[in-house]
């Protein structure tokens, strides 16, 4: 059964129209990407998600039972608020320290609890999110664009540390990114979106779709086919001879 | 018995008001509301004056006031007006409508004074009754939504994905506002309310390494404040309320220097 469904799913913020008629489901255990230039609705579709905004028409169906975690796009922690990364991982609910010191470790970052969250580097940051993502075993670990403000390396070894997760504990994964090359490589599936579902599939069907092409340009194919060349073994894919092809 | 002496009911209508003031101020720093304070405080005044005219006790009236100064604020935001500008149009108007409508009491002689600044030296045996009432309401308020408000602090939609909705938080928050501005009134006046719910919040940030502790501290802050400028004033023949916001400010001033010394030691 989905574990989210989105039906005909329209979102307006007064008169602007971010989203229209977008209808998509995620099953269990898949990785998906939403891809899509600024302002295409990406944020709203997720937020939508998370029950943060109203849909304006449509609807957002979630299986009964289903744990979320969240990573938000940032997060700005006032400076004037003291917080641990332990006292940060108990929140809203509490729970055992054997959970926070596991949640770290997941995140790869299990030194730091101790630690003042505005302390933090960067990437340290976002892996401390993630780990407060991840403490209550979600189903779903949703992700909004997690790795802006890393550099390259360094949302490179944020992503690994996503499909290590995924791999360690089944859960499904819908996240947004700008990264393409490393969207491609780890998703099973992209949705490019602007506004309206322009195409989706798996990713050698979205790089190859004219809408696509429309929207990003062919420049990062050649990238795309790169990398993919890099990681062929770490992938099954049997149309991968196909979308080389295509990129070249 | 000991609630006889007025000094001994100041003393704890003082310590009342830090306590609520405590918890509450560090949401009021952290969310960066400070001039929500402000505005809630001076829409007490036209709430003062209103319940002289109809002759109700001036608590609910500074209460009713409060509170919906505190909703239409809540409802008003992210309307189009920055905040602040918001804040200052509401609560100068409604500080300036209170004084208008006060001038209007013929007959009835009312030390406005007193509200302005408050006269902790006049509290009564109920006005105790009614400040410790106001503020365990306010501390049994926050300490029941606690992690909930804290989520919602940090940010909007970490609370929506745990199932929370921050704007009820937030109507937790403009209520235990209203409530500990009501109260407050007597003791501090409309003008130093405000400083009670920030300075001692503000001062405690240094020495704290988690939100829990952070409004502990505030809370003791607040007491020897209460404690400490009511001797002064006693002493030194100087203004109750006044002397307390000035011990208050002195110790953030001392741990803001500590804090400072200790983070360019590191």
């Amino acid at each position: 059964m989905s574990l989210v469904k989105v039906e005909n799913l329209s979102i307006s913020y007064g008169a602007k129209t971010v989203l229209s008629q977008v209808s998509l489901s995620i099953e269990p255990g898949e990785i998906v990407t939403i891809v899509g230039p600024n302002g295409s609705g990406k944020t709203s579709l997720l937020r939508s998600i998370i029950g943060a905004v109203k849909p304006s028409q449509g609807r957002v169906t979630q299986r009964s039972d289903l744990r979320v975690g969240y990573v938000p796009q940032r997060l700005h922690i006032d400076p004037t608020l003291p917080m641990t990364v332990a006292r940060f991982l108990r929140l809203p609910t509490r729970v055992a320290p054997e959970a926070i010191d596991e949640a770290l470790a997941q995140a790869g970052v299990p030194d730091l609890a101790a630690a003042q969250m505005s302390r933090l580097s960067g990437g340290q940051f976002q892996r401390v999110l993630l780990a407060r993502a991840l403490i209550d075993k979600p189903h779903l670990l949703l992700l909004d664009e997690a790795t802006q403000g890393l550099d390259q390396p360094g949302s490179a070894a944020f992503y690994s540390q996503i499909e290590k997760v995924r791999r360690e504990t089944g859960c499904t994964v819908l996240m947004i990114s700008h990264e393409l090359h490393v969207v491609m490589s780890a998703s099973d599936r992209v949705i490019c979106l602007n506004g309206h579902v322009c195409c989706e599939g798996t990713p050698e069907v979205v790089a190859s779709a004219p809408e696509y092409r429309a929207l990003f340009g062919s420049g990062t194919m050649g990238a795309l086919a790169l990398y993919r060349h890099d990681h062929d073994h770490t992938h099954d894919h049997d149309h991968r001879h196909e979308n080389t092809e295509a990129a070249e | 018995m000991m609630l006889d002496d007025f000094m001994m009911r100041a003393t704890l209508a003082g310590i009342g008001v830090a306590l609520a003031a405590a918890p509450l101020g560090c949401f009021v720093v952290w969310r960066r509301m400070a001039y929500f304070g402000d505005a809630t405080a001076h829409a007490a005044i036209l709430g003062v004056a209103l319940s002289l005219a109809l002759s109700i006790s001036v608590f609910a009236g500074a209460l009713v006031i409060a509170l919906l100064m505190a909703l239409t604020v809540n409802l008003l935001t992210g309307r189009g007006y920055a905040m602040d500008t918001l804040l200052g149009v509401l609560a100068h108007s409604a500080l300036a409508f209170g004084l208008v409508a006060v001038s209007f009491l013929s007959g009835i002689r009312i030390d406005l004074m007193a509200y302005l600044f408050g006269d902790i030296l006049a509290v009564s045996r109920t006005d105790l009754a009614v400040i410790w009432g106001g503020a365990a309401l306010v501390v049994a308020l926050i300490a029941w939504r606690w992690s909930a408000l804290l989520t919602a602090t940090l940010n909007e939609d970490l609370a929506h994905a745990s199932g929370l909705e921050p704007k009820r938080e937030q109507l937790i928050l403009t209520l235990s506002l209203a409530i500990t501005v009501a109260v407050a009134i007597k003791v501090v006046g409309v003008l130093l309310i405000a400083a009670l719910l920030i300075i001692p919040a503000a001062a405690a940030r240094p020495l704290s390494r988690t939100p829990e502790g952070m409004a502990l501290v505030a809370a003791g802050i607040g007491s020897v404040s209460a404690l400490v400028g009511l001797r002064a004033a006693y002493i030194l023949d100087t203004p109750a309320g006044p002397s307390i916001v000035c011990v208050a400010a002195l110790i953030f001033a001392a741990l803001s220097i500590v804090g400072s010394l200790r983070t360019s030691a590191q």
